[in-house]
């Protein structure tokens, strides 16, 4: 495949974790200029330029602000109580419509290929949204080795339930445990990652080690965490978040600036690290790569 | 020292350093990259958070005041209520200023579309004449029946605001349930004492102790 990284994400963008702009520092003086004065005006005009480029999001904020429920509902959470999580030995069932099904050991399922570096912006359905250097093996080519059948039409990612380790789900917050899914043709899309590693490191727990989905046209939480099972199936696989509000998130959750969350805008986003929010763009950006999938079909209704 | 004097001299300046707290830790936590994350958004918890805490604790000041006899409590009552307008103050501004870059447009489009900011701002709207005639001025001109008829509206802004909360939460409404339980409890004991008056007021003398 030619895609090796979105083409508006050059690698000469990608410059040392530690060199880039420390917001803190404006963060700082906006703080102290803002208790000077008393007021929150001022910030306004202290407020350098707003960088066009993208810069990776900090380390801290992509392994210290995390959505994921089993840890519990809390940005903080998942850093604070995944630490415990047993990643080694991980086993992954392999199940479905395929001519390989096992319980693969996960090491051995990995072992064919070699991991990829992909900067991807990651858009959050809460309206914000990050950088984010991944490490992962593209899932297509996983998915070529276990030769789905005739029949497979979608794939389905099933997280861990285990409410000893994942204190979260001992709250029935959301139906345990966290299913996700993906149509044939978007599991085997160039861009759709099977991450193992951020930042060069191997995957923090708080954000889904030992290996997640990563789909970046499409709201987060279709990255499914800490997978156990992935499953092909000939019918459309019942998702968490849509069973849990199926007016508010859609199968596809393509990210759609037109279209909005019954609750909120999804028009713009606030980038973290940015005080100000920005335009959101369709298919998060990557329209170029995937907008052909959805040919003909009315994303206001498939949402 | 008199009952008065602990109230002027110890509980008023313990509320006061109370009041500046969170605004503190809001600037430090900003100040020292204590905040993962959306900063924005910190805010709006923070400044959010402390101006609800202070609507349900000034409407805790009459029902305490009943349950422990100590009636000088009221001297802290302004002090508390303004505290919850200058969070709630911050707490729009946030909004306006981060989330919506003072579009007028953008802010008209957002209260229309989504009830929960329709519903915060009502909260807010609610707070400013109670604000501006919290002063002792304001409730001789007033008098008093009509100033305690207008600052009813207290209990629509603390009504409004739990709702606010409670819409705009992705899925665990665990905490907006708690403000929501903690005001059902003290606008309980208002019907509760009420009650309790319309008896002694209409079987005066007559009731023992039951």
């Amino acid at each position: 495949m030619l895609i090796r990284r979105p083409p508006d994400l050059l690698s000469s963008e990608i410059t040392d974790e530690s060199l880039f702009w420390n917001r803190r520092d404006f963060i700082a003086a906006a703080g102290l200029g803002a208790a000077a004065v008393g007021g929150l005006l001022p910030l306004r005009s202290l407020l350098p330029a707003r960088a066009d480029d993208e810069k990776l999001t900090p380390w801290e904020d992509v392994t210290g602000y995390n959505n994921y429920y089993e840890f519990g509902t809390g940005k903080d959470d998942p850093a604070s109580n995944a630490g415990a999580l047993r990643t080694k030995p991980w086993k992954v069932d392999i199940a479905g419509e395929v001519k390989r099904p096992a319980l693969y050991d996960l090491d051995e399922l990995l072992k064919p290929f070699t991991p990829v570096e992909r900067v991807y912006r990651m858009r959050c359905v809460e309206g914000w949204s990050m950088v984010i250097p991944w490490l992962g093996i593209p899932l297509g080519q996983i998915i070529d080795r276990l030769e789905p059948t005739s029949k497979a039409k979608y794939v389905e990612f099933t997280t861990l339930l285990d409410p000893q380790q994942m204190p979260g789900q001992q709250r029935r917050i959301l139906e345990w445990p966290y299913v996700e899914g993906l149509r044939l043709d978007e599991a085997r899309h160039p861009l759709t990652l099977i991450v193992t590693g951020v930042y060069g490191k191997a995957l923090p727990n708080q954000n889904g080690a030992p290996l997640r989905l990563i789909v970046p046209w499409k709201y987060g939480f279709k990255g499914g965490k800490s997978l156990v099972k992935i499953r092909f199936r000939e019918t459309q696989p019942q998702t968490t978040w849509n069973i849990a509000a199926p007016d508010e998130y859609g199968f596809y959750a393509n990210v759609n600036p037109d279209v909005d969350h019954p609750r909120w805008s999804q028009a713009r986003e606030r980038r973290i690290g940015e005080l100000f929010k920005r335009k959101t763009l369709m298919f998060n950006g990557y329209a170029d790569q995937v907008a052909s999938l959805y040919a003909g079909m009315d994303l206001r209704k498939n949402f | 020292m008199t009952r008065a004097a602990v109230v002027t001299r110890v509980v008023k300046p313990v509320l006061y350093v109370a009041a500046v707290l969170p605004f503190t830790w809001l600037v430090f936590a900003l100040v020292t990259g204590l905040v993962m994350g959306d900063e924005v958004k910190f805010m709006q918890h923070v400044t959010g958070d402390t101006a609800l805490t202070c609507l349900m604790l000034s409407l805790t000041v009459t029902p305490l005041r009943r349950l422990t006899g100590w009636n000088e409590l009221i001297k802290v009552r302004r002090l508390i209520g303004l505290t919850a307008f200058w969070y709630a103050c911050l707490h729009l501004s946030t909004y306006l200023v981060f989330d919506q870059s003072l579009s007028i447009d953008e802010i008209a489009k957002d209260i229309v579309k989504h009830p929960w900011v329709l519903v915060g701002f009502t909260a807010f709207l609610c707070l400013v004449p109670l604000a501006i005639t919290s002063t002792t001025g304001w409730v001789r001109r007033l008098g008093g029946k009509r100033w305690q008829r207008l600052h009813r509206l207290v209990y629509v802004a603390a009504f409004a605001g739990v709702l606010h909360y409670f819409w705009l939460v992705k899925k665990d409404v665990q905490a907006p349930l708690v403000y929501g339980a903690v005001l059902l409890v003290l606008l309980g004991a208002r019907v509760w004492y009420a009650r309790e008056r319309r008896k002694t007021r209409s079987a005066p003398a007559a009731v023992p102790s039951r």
